[in-house]
């Protein structure tokens, strides 16, 4: 069997369940004299900092020292693509954001000289919402635009209305919390252990803050307890921190923050709030639609604008919106920088539509799934940037064959009748497409390198510049090399990502690790596979063109009781003086993107699925369960189906986790009420559907991509929609027809006021035109 | 009998050899004194007994041996570890071969990033050895365990694969009863932690210390703890003292040890009441559940409590002593206010006292944003007695979550008494509940949610009792 396309349990399995897989935390006692950092938070959302006075703080037993901006030799500053967030900030713009560092010889004696830490400020007046910020002009960015056709015909459409959708943030909550350890090397540089999707950015940051050149600085990320997008950008200001404190004291520093600190000062997924105004015809088909998307970015721009731009790519999802007007503003607020979450705005694109069609299906007295399928992308269609929508014909394949799968159709008049009966539950049903654009927007972040090492045993160390974060990458890209060379996956060690073995990376993130870093290190096994086979041929006396490489054997087509080992092969080549490295490169072919007419091809491919949700929800309450799921994925060609797996159900329930009890919340003070693993709640087992049925569409290789497969990361998130409208699903079952009004995070206690709106309300117009205001 | 000599050290039997721990402070965690022992197995997630990062094996005593009770080492203080048996997620394995749990969550996929796998196996590891347990293992022994990447099912898959423990270490360790809990007089850097095993010697400890803070399963003094970076000079812990760990069922009441941990308490109470049941799981995960008690729920005199509005229902009484005297007194009459009660200094909760007849029917709700492991937005413990004729001999209505205190609403439960349940009765109760409620809006629930849940939840339970007669 082959290697690539087997399922095989995660590379570091063995190492996770026996407690021996060492995360960057996991590392401090190989660190004599290690010292611990705690930072002085600022007890106000927006206030100039007027004074700091560390001197009681000094005097604390096991407190060393503080750190604060005049430690800095270079730029203190971690601003991604601005410098706009200083490390040692003289105006604080978020609540608890650090303005000093106390480092202790324990993490006890640093938090206690946090405490002592005397700071005065001058508190302003805070902007805490997106309304707030609108109302104030306060933006980060923006408007970005988008736009297709004449939306003055939604004017004359049969149905038009108008509405607003808040949809709420996201907490990471990576298990792992923000880690970093950064001590001097052996020869006057620094090294650092960064929990970070993006060593390259991180060496980045912290030579600027040290004011040296980048090869001084050398970042490595053993493997992270997961990320989500949280450790993209905002592993780097810690990284930092622990750099200046290294640099300063000359000793280890470690900085991870607990829970409550990680809740309390790293950026969410963002807020957004949608004002639209849509058109339709009577059988569901849109006409035109304009809509106005607002980002809550926070306090700095971070990831901002790729995110809202993602969020304009994916407002149309699966559909043709021939007529189409968007705006993308970036609100400034006085919170955590918001940043990039799986998604990537994406998601919050494709609920705003979502809803759109949902609220027209309601009013036009039809399904929505009926609308829905009468909007979709055909063969030959293009989106609103421009893109043609490759292989747009799946979204239909993959919508019928889940219908039938998941018995949609008898389904639906199983629950109707049964909702007919009952009083106070009801079940609803929904089912939502997922189109997905894989490439990074910023078109040369798509590129990777590999480096390659076979030793003369015949064992391979891979190096990539991708990170592992618990999405497999290193188990597919196990596979790839393994594949390639005609070796057991044993034989091939993967290395962690340094910046010392491969500079400049990306990050490891929108969806691409594997197509960028699996197709540089094909590549690089390539190279050395061509040099060996010619070494190959002549000890077995064949052509070039016969020699098989397979399972740790290499022999000539048809005779394989004759085969040498892949490591006396090995062997012959070093003798040969035959180089037994290579380095290897990929860039994405053929994509391009101009913001200035926003316009291109900003996706090398889109991935597609679908799935279909069915709920209980309790009016007593507002409770809801999540009775059952059925996924039907695009992954072309899986690599690893056992891996792919797990990303779709876990994007799926940690897309069900957003919509619905992932809730943030901020006090009056601009104060994260939900700082924590009591207050705010993400996902645990009996979250997951009773009945859960993942499937790959079948005969889906990309030709243009590593072995025919597809990215597999972010799209599944999506899926999750489909919990949300099957909510609004039930929520409608108790009423008689029209619109459900439902923000977003659907909790028990949005759903149960849905429901009293929906038994109150009266039958409202069917198929009426006319503006509806919320 | 006289104070235990004062010690520095914390000894314990860590994977089955004696470790010794030095000076560690009386509020360190487990957690970290395993960290920093070298078995970075167990992780911090969230240090508030939420995640199950952090999980390792106690070995507890129960009849004819022991069992291995999952708990979570970030709540667990250094010193309650002293004298205790502990297992880590690295001895697991024996001689270089996976346990069964290991094997079979590798295989499953059940690990994705890994750094909430050793807690999710230590969790099924106690499952599948649960000497109690017939069939396969059952995925809620998973309930105190998050997974955010968030393979729930093959981690379920993993689960329902594990039968009978295979014959080894483990499996023979279950016949041998652990040590039992000592006394133990530990100090370190002028803080003090004592575990007396008697409950006179309790009392005049806290006689001498009026400052003395009591520690019982430390989940929410854990807490305070390591969030709240609250500091006790004093510490004594409950943990070790027969007397607050009594269960007795007699033909009056049924009696509760104040420190005795719910699950014990679980497989101990033969018939409990079906509010009992339905609270027990919606109350805390398991591994909580091993450690948390009746007692220590009861003295944090939270607004929701989740144990209170159950045990109001139940018409309990505690069961008080100190030094000086001791008093049995309704709980009712127990909560002061918010996060206040009756409770002295020095004075603690022996025993809840249920009385009996218990209710014939009674039910326990929790309103949260998760269904399990989250703090209930309201909570609500009803109990009810009809007659032949469907009228209500007796009624109560608790509640947590709707003000300062969790509350019996007499109120409305004369409204239905002697009546039957309709509408007309409903609407009586519910406006007789109006007046009691004085609920605050928080990121739990707007105060209207909560008002509105409270009367709602009066007719789901009338529903649901008549869905039940029927």
């Amino acid at each position: 069997m082959k290697i690539a396309g087997r399922p095989e349990p995660h590379e570091s399995a063995r190492d996770h369940v026996t407690g021996s897989a060492l995360y960057t935390d996991d590392l401090c006692r190989r660190f004599p004299g290690l010292l611990h950092a705690w930072p002085v938070c600022a007890p106000h959302a927006y206030a100039a900092v007027k004074a700091l006075d560390f001197s009681e703080a000094l005097k604390q037993p096991g407190v060393v020292t503080v750190l604060t901006g005049a430690d800095a030799p270079g730029e203190a500053d971690s601003g991604s693509n601005r410098r706009d967030e200083p490390l040692f900030p003289t105006e604080v713009m978020f609540h608890g954001q650090p303005v000093a560092w106390v480092l202790g010889e324990s993490l006890e004696a640093a938090r206690r000289g946090a405490e002592l830490a005397r700071a005065e400020y001058g508190p302003l007046a805070p902007i805490l919402t997106i309304e707030e910020a609108i109302e104030a002009g306060s933006f980060l960015s923006g408007p970005i635009k988008m736009s297709r056709g004449d939306v003055s015909v939604i004017e004359r459409s049969a149905l038009r209305f108008s509405g607003e959708l808040f949809i709420g943030g996201q907490e990471h909550f990576y298990l792992e919390t923000q880690c970093a350890i950064a001590w001097l090397d052996e020869s006057g540089g620094i090294a650092i252990q960064s929990s970070t999707q993006h060593p390259t950015e991180t060496q980045e940051v912290v030579a600027r803050a040290l004011g040296v050149s980048r090869n001084q600085v050398t970042v490595e990320c053993l493997r992270m307890g997961g990320a989500f997008g949280g450790k993209e950008v905002q592993a780097n200001a810690f990284a930092a921190i622990a750099a200046l404190g290294a640099w300063k004291i000359r000793r280890p520093v470690r900085v991870r923050l607990t829970r409550a600190l990680d809740m309390a000062l790293t950026g969410k997924r963002h807020p957004f709030l949608a004002r639209y105004h849509a058109g339709f015809r009577e059988d569901g088909r849109i006409e035109g639609v304009a809509i106005s998307l607002y980002s809550d970015g926070g306090w700095s721009l971070d990831l901002s604008e790729p995110v809202m731009s993602r969020a304009l790519f994916h407002v149309d999802n699966a559909y043709l919106l021939r007529a189409v007007e968007l705006k993308g503003y970036i609100c400034r607020t006085h919170k955590t920088s918001q940043t990039a979450f799986r998604g990537f705005g994406g998601p919050q694109g494709m609920v705003v539509i979502e809803e759109i069609l949902d609220q027209a299906a309601r009013r036009l007295g039809l399904c929505p799934e009926i609308v829905r399928e009468r909007n979709f992308y055909r063969e030959g269609d293009t989106t609103h940037y421009g893109q043609m929508v490759k292989d747009a014909g799946r979204i239909e394949t993959i919508w019928s064959r889940l219908k039938e799968s998941s018995d949609f159709g008898a389904r639906r008049a199983e629950i109707a009748a049964s909702n007919a009966q009952t009083i106070h539950t009801k079940r609803g049903l929904a089912i939502t497409p997922v189109k997905f654009g894989i490439s990074f927007t910023a078109t040369f972040f798509n590129q990777a390198e590999a480096l390659v090492l076979i030793y003369r045993d015949g064992s391979v160390q891979v190096n990539h510049g991708g990170t592992e974060m618990g999405q497999g990458l290193y188990t597919k890209i196990r596979q790839i090399a393994a594949e390639c060379l005609g070796v057991p996956l044993t034989s091939v060690r993967m290395m962690p990502a340094r910046t010392d073995k491969l500079p400049n990376t990306s990050a490891t993130a929108a969806s691409a690790g594997t197509d960028l870093n699996g197709a540089a290190v094909l590549d690089a096994c390539t190279l050395i596979k061509d040099r060996l086979t010619p070494v190959a041929a002549a000890i077995l006396g064949c052509e070039a063109g016969k020699v098989c490489f397979c399972d740790g054997e290499v022999f000539q087509q048809g005779s394989e009781l004759q085969a040498i080992s892949f490591a006396k092969l090995c062997e012959h080549a070093y003798r040969q003086r035959v180089p037994l490295v290579a380095q290897g490169f990929y860039r994405t072919p053929g994509i391009h993107y101009n913001p200035a007419t926003a316009s291109g091809k900003p996706f090398h491919y889109f991935v597609y699925g679908a799935a279909v949700s069915e709920v209980e929800v309790d009016a007593f309450t507002g409770d809801f369960r999540l009775l059952r799921a059925d996924i039907l994925e695009d992954a072309g060609d899986s690599i690893s189906p056992l891996i792919d797996r797990g990303q779709i159900e876990g994007g799926f329930v940690q897309g069900a986790g957003w919509l619905t009890i992932e809730e943030l919340l901020w006090d009056s003070q601009g104060r994260l009420a939900t700082a924590g693993a009591s207050t705010y709640k993400v996902p645990s087992w009996c979250d997951v559907p009773e009945i859960f049925n993942v499937d790959f569409l079948e005969r889906a290789a990309d030709p243009d991509v590593i072995f025919g497969s597809k990215a597999v990361g972010e799209p599944p998130l999506m899926l999750a929609i489909s919990v949300r409208e099957a909510i609004r699903d039930a929520i409608a079952a108790f009423g008689s027809g029209g619109p459900v009004e439902l923000q977003s995070p659907a909790t028990p206690e949005r759903i149960f006021f849905a429901i009293r709106r929906a038994r109150e309300q009266q039958q409202v117009a069917s198929a009426v035109t006319g503006v509806v205001h919320r | 009998m006289t104070a235990e000599p004062i010690t520095n050290s914390i000894q314990f039997l860590l994977n089955g050899q004696p470790a010794s721990i030095e000076n560690a402070g009386t509020q360190t965690t487990l957690l970290d004194v395993l960290r920093d022992y070298g078995l970075t197995g167990a992780k911090e997630g969230c240090a508030e007994g939420e995640c199950g990062a952090c999980m390792v094996l106690d070995v507890a005593a129960r009849e004819g041996g022991c069992r291995y009770q999952a708990i979570n080492s970030c709540l667990m203080l250094a010193p309650m570890a002293g004298g205790r048996e502990i297992y880590t997620v690295e001895a697991l394995a024996e001689n270089g071969e996976l346990a069964e749990a290991q094997r079979a969550m590798a295989a499953a996929g059940g690990s994705q990033c890994g750094y909430c796998t050793p807690g999710f196996v230590v969790s099924l590891f106690a499952e599948q050895y649960r000497p109690e347990r017939t069939g396969s293992c059952d995925p809620h022994a998973l309930a105190g365990n998050l997974c955010r990447c968030t393979g729930y099912r093959p981690i379920g898959d993993a689960a329902r694969s594990l039968g009978a423990p295979p014959p080894g270490y483990f499996r023979d360790r279950l016949s041998q009863p652990p040590q039992p809990l000592l006394n133990f007089n530990y100090q370190s850097d002028g803080q003090q932690f004592e575990r007396p095993t008697t409950l006179a010697r309790c009392l005049s400890i806290a006689a001498e210390d009026p400052q003395v803070r009591w520690i019982a399963g430390a989940t929410d003094l854990g807490v305070e703890s390591n969030l709240r970076f609250r500091r006790w000079p004093h510490l004594v812990s409950l943990e070790a003292v027969p007397d607050l760990r009594e269960f007795s069922d007699t033909a009056e009441y049924v009696g509760i040890g104040g420190a005795l941990p719910l699950t014990d308490i679980a497989l101990q109470w033969q018939n409990a009441p079906g509010i009992f049941g339905q609270w027990l799981p919606l109350f805390a995960s398991p591994p909580l559940r091993n450690s948390a008690t009746l007692g220590g729920n009861l003295a944090t005199a939270s607004p929701i409590g989740d144990g209170a509005p159950m045990l109001l229902a139940l018409d309990a009484s505690v069961r008080l002593t100190s030094a000086r005297a001791a008093r049995t007194i309704p709980l009712t009459s127990f909560f002061t206010g918010y996060r206040h009660s009756v409770l002295e200094p020095g004075e603690l909760i022996v025993a809840i006292e249920i009385p009996k007849p218990l209710p014939a029917y009674s039910r326990f709700y929790k309103v949260a944003k998760r269904r399990m492991d989250d703090i209930s937005t309201v909570a609500a413990g009803f109990a009810a007695d009809l007659d032949l004729n469907g009228r209500v001999t007796r009624a109560r209505f608790a509640f947590g979550g709707v003000a300062a205190t969790p509350l019996r609403i007499y109120a409305a439960e004369e409204a239905i008494l002697g009546e039957r349940w309709n509408k007309a009765t409903i609407k009586r109760v519910q406006s007789a509940l109006e007046n009691a409620l004085n609920p605050i809006g928080d990121h739990r629930g707007s105060a209207e949610y909560r008002r509105e849940i409270a009367n709602s939840l009066i007719e789901k339970f009338c529903w649901e009792y008549q869905e039940a007669a029927a």
